[in-house]
């Protein structure tokens, strides 16, 4: 009998971009209040559990057709070239640079490279995370 | 240009190109292209901080820009320059013999990648300044060196890493719980800053306490006497690539870490730690000879004597003397060498007759006169007969032990070198003497002159480094004078 869970999989599209929103919100206060790379990373890998729990692996694999092992090569190189842009300045390793900008949209807006690191460690928790659990649920 | 991050390119250069290979998995031909120019990039780099260091004294960088002991430093001695180098040259030949001897599908599975990172973790645990920074580039190398170990999927190599990833989750534990009792006591994480509390409050029992956690916890991953009882078992599961860089490295950078610790931090109470230190290597030292002579499998004979040696440079680093520190600083890099050498070649010697039992071998110097010359060389030099490099550390280190009255356990260690010699020419004894005993299987010649060439420059540069010792000998005065004045180190990072 093939199982029917119209319920699970209605709740999933809509739920996905709730959870989806909330790690990038945690992602960007990740500053000024807890939060970060790290929790981000682990918020969106939740989300895309939950689609590969409500659809099947291979469904995922053509929504996201990413290799995410690649994207967690994408994520060291941001996190090192941040880092080792300080090179190029003469200034001591992972010295990190800000300032305030006036942004058409969001007005006065500080901004910093620590920003750029923290999207180097999104991405290398996202692909290694999906990448241990397609690995393990791929594995027939 | 003024180039105030020098010191962190024999770190970086190597994660760069580690992470460039991810990109190009199928690609073969791309990732030993990139590994090697990776590695070479890093060798010229390292050899030009050792002359940094030699010109302009200590190097360091506290990252981020931060004043020292709030930001992470990183300093570069001539001790830890002297041993990223070898590092960075032992992995250049290893990975050379790699290509004809680890295997297409091995290497189409982040092999090169894996051997970079685990350089990157090496390098940095033997350049940071920083002793939670320490733990993290332990985890990188111990992480890189996890995969290295069960690459291949073999069943001995599945058993034996379970045995080694539980043996190295513990001891990080350990390391974890010695680093929050040691902030708990002195408040700080850098380790000049360390050094300097803990002269403050001049060594009570608690830090005497904690001394001994960080030597149980260095002390499994370097493999002393009651603690080395996974190393045997885990070193001969993977292949000889593997092995090699295993056995010239990793055991080194828990030397590394007890020698930094024991000159650095707990200067103040020699009489207990480094009188358990002591003892503890003259155990180690004994329990490697028996295992070198018990066995007659090449893999096994080597690995013991990677622990022999472990304990001879502790003990050396036990006299607590210009001496014995100095032997201690040559012998290591000597040992770094002579291992690396010692496994390619027996390595060699495997894929030549196809075993690893010494009693099923004989006669290969008549078909192999290169390889047995070689083997003969190594042998020689890790013994410590004059002109080759394990003489001069192992006198510098007997010297120490008269001059601090340890002359009893110093005639171990140099007995220690009798029982050395005589295992490793049992080797070659029964490998390349006598009558052949059965028909070797064929093998391609141009594999093994492949494979003979990182192995010919290996114990090249280790003679080199025995009859080159004079001029290499300031250098040594140098890591061994900061090794001994912990003044030097302190006042290098704690400058402002």
């Amino acid at each position: 009998m093939k199982t029917n869970d119209v319920i699970l999989q209605t709740a999933t599209k809509v739920v996905f971009f709730i959870i989806f929103l909330f790690s990038i919100h945690i992602f960007f206060v990740g500053h000024y209040a807890p939060g970060g790379g790290f929790v981000g990373g682990l918020l969106t890998t939740g989300a895309i559990v939950l689609l590969l729990l409500a659809f099947d692996l291979k469904t995922i694999q053509q929504i996201l057709p990413f290799n995410f092992t690649i994207v967690t090569a994408i994520g060291l190189v941001l996190a090192l070239s941040t880092a080792g842009a300080s090179i190029f300045f003469n200034v001591p390793f992972f010295t990190h640079a800000y300032d305030d900008f006036n942004l058409p949209l969001f007005g006065k807006t500080s901004l910093h490279t620590a920003m750029f690191f923290d999207s180097g460690v999104y991405l290398v928790v996202v692909g290694s995370a999906i990448t241990i659990i397609q690995s393990i649920g791929g594995d027939d | 240009m003024n180039m105030i991050n020098l010191l962190l390119f024999p770190i970086i250069i190597p994660f760069f190109f580690a992470m460039i290979l991810m990109f190009f998995k199928e690609q073969v031909v791309i990732q030993r292209v990139l590994t090697l120019i990776g590695l070479a990039l890093s060798l010229v780099a390292s050899c030009w901080l050792v002359a940094t260091v030699k010109t302009e004294g200590i190097q360091t960088v506290t990252l981020g820009s931060w004043p020292a002991p709030f930001g992470i430093s990183m300093v570069s001695d001539m001790f830890s320059a002297l041993l990223v180098t070898t590092t960075i040259l032992i992995t250049f030949f290893v990975v050379l013999y790699s290509f004809s001897s680890i295997g297409i599908e091995r290497e189409r599975f982040f092999y090169y990648p894996a051997i970079l990172f685990m350089i990157t973790g090496i390098n940095g645990a033997f350049t940071t300044g920083d002793i939670f920074n320490m733990f993290v580039f332990f985890e990188v190398l111990l992480i890189a060196s996890y995969l290295l170990i069960v690459l291949g999927g073999e069943k001995r190599q599945l058993r034996e890493s379970i045995k080694y990833i539980l043996v190295n989750v513990i001891s990080s534990a350990i390391f974890v719980i010695a680093v929050a009792y040691l902030y708990s006591v002195v408040g700080t994480l850098n380790m000049a800053d360390i050094s300097v509390k803990i002269a403050e409050i001049n060594q009570p029992g608690i830090i005497s306490v904690i001394a001994i956690l960080f030597l149980i916890v260095f002390g499994i991953k370097g493999a002393i006497f009651p603690l080395y009882f996974w190393l045997p078992g885990s070193y001969a599961a993977p292949p000889i690539p593997v092995l090699a860089l295993f056995g010239a490295l990793l055991t080194k950078v828990g030397v590394y870490a007890i020698t930094r610790t024991y000159t650095l931090f707990f200067v103040h109470d020699i009489g207990f730690t480094h009188q358990f230190l002591l003892v503890l290597s003259i155990l180690t030292i004994i329990a490697g000879c028996i295992g070198a002579l018990a066995y007659f499998d090449l893999k096994q004979i080597i690995i013991y004597n990677i622990i022999i040696a472990v304990g001879v440079i502790l003990f050396g680093v036990a006299q607590m003397n210009t001496a014995g520190l100095e032997g201690a600083v040559y012998y290591l890099i000597h040992d770094m060498l002579i291992k690396g050498a010692l496994f390619v070649l027996i390595g060699i010697i495997i894929y030549v007759t196809g075993t690893s039992n010494l009693r099923e071998m004989g006669g290969l110097i008549k078909t192999h006169g290169t390889l047995g010359w070689t083997y003969l060389i190594a042998a020689f030099g890790l013994a410590g007969i004059p002109p080759l490099s394990g003489f001069i550390g192992k006198v510098l280190i007997a010297k120490g032990a008269f001059e601090a009255d340890h002359a009893f356990s110093s005639v171990i260690v140099l007995a220690s070198s009798l029982i050395v010699l005589l295992s490793v020419i049992r080797i070659f004894i029964y490998a390349f003497w006598g009558p052949q005993q059965h028909v070797l299987p064929a093998r391609d010649q141009r594999v093994y002159r492949q494979m003979m060439l990182p192995a010919v420059m290996l114990v090249l540069i280790t003679a080199a480094y025995g009859v080159g010792a004079e001029w290499l000998m300031p250098y040594m005065k140098d890591a061994a004078d900061v090794l001994a004045d912990p003044s030097i180190y302190i006042n290098a990072v704690l400058k402002e």
